[in-house]
């Protein structure tokens, strides 16, 4: 498996260290429903699909990263910076 | 006072000669990690060119010549090897010493690549690893940085604390593809 760093392009996966869902970018307001806190530290969908998951370039430039890939196919669909992504709004 | 005597990294360990392959330490003076200021990238790159001679390298590049260069080291992260930096340069990054913090190899004779390509996952393809590109990567199972300083030569960097484990990895890989031949 290789997933394409936004910054170092196309790695191994072995540089890349696991996460779990990019949902960790969503964080809700502070003034936020107890149900979305529950849903944002709990709860996780277990898509048969496209999933987007947060993964660190630890041996290599150590920039967190969303990507996107399909849990049937195992096709990588795509990557981009969890900084950017964050920045956008959870990037969705 | 005791007068203690510093030692590099692979002192006692490296040079090595395994048939063409030389494996030898590199003790530059100084390295600093430069963290660019959001928004002061070109200001540094300028800066760095006034006090070193050399502008800022692109992702996965190098700058500057033999004593005084300018590794990418990252996201968002400079190597300044060899010179002390300008106090200035303060203005537009985060500096911080990593002087003593980083052991310098210098992998280098025919095979270099073969031996290389046992330790890293990283694309070394001639066309594609080009003199003077850099990159961080797994070098047997440690995070490095690996350059290339000339047709069959090589610069790994790996943290002081795993330097005797890296000559250890890089010797037994040596070894190996000089048998082959
Ligand atoms: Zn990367």
């Amino acid at each position: 498996m290789r997933l394409t760093c936004p910054v170092c392009g196309e790695r191994d996966r072995r540089e890349f260290t696991y996460s779990g869902a990019a949902v960790a970018l969503e964080r809700p307001g502070a003034e936020a429903m107890p149900e979305a806190w529950d849903d944002y530290l709990h709860n996780r969908d277990n898509p048969a699909g496209v999933t987007r998951d947060l993964w660190y370039h630890e041996q290599g430039c150590a920039a967190w990263i969303v990507v996107t890939r399909n849990t049937i196919t195992h096709e990588v669909l795509g990557a981009t910076l969890a900084s950017e992504a964050a920045r956008a709004g959870g990037g969705r | 006072m005791v007068d203690l005597k510093s030692q590099t990294p692979c002192a006692g360990r490296v040079p090595l000669r395994v048939g063409p392959l030389s494996l030898t330490e590199d003790t530059p003076e100084h390295m600093t990690a430069i963290a660019p200021y959001i928004g002061q990238d070109q200001a540094l790159s300028d800066a760095l060119k006034s006090a070193h001679g050399m502008a800022a390298p692109g992702t996965g590049r190098m700058t500057g010549k033999s004593g005084a260069r300018a590794l990418w080291f990252g996201q968002r992260m400079i190597l300044l090897i060899g010179p002390e930096p300008e106090a200035g340069l303060a203005e537009f990054a985060a500096l911080s010493d990593q002087s003593d913090g980083w052991a310098v190899l210098r992998l280098e004779g025919a095979g270099a690549r073969d031996v290389l390509a046992r330790l890293t996952p990283l694309d070394l393809r001639p066309a594609q690893f080009r003199r003077g590109h850099t990159a961080r990567s797994d070098c047997a199972h440690m995070a490095a940085s690996i350059t290339r300083l000339g047709d069959e030569a090589y610069q790994i960097m790996v943290f002081r604390s795993m330097a005797a484990t890296l000559v250890h990895e890089v010797k037994i890989a040596m070894g190996r593809v000089v048998a082959q031949k």
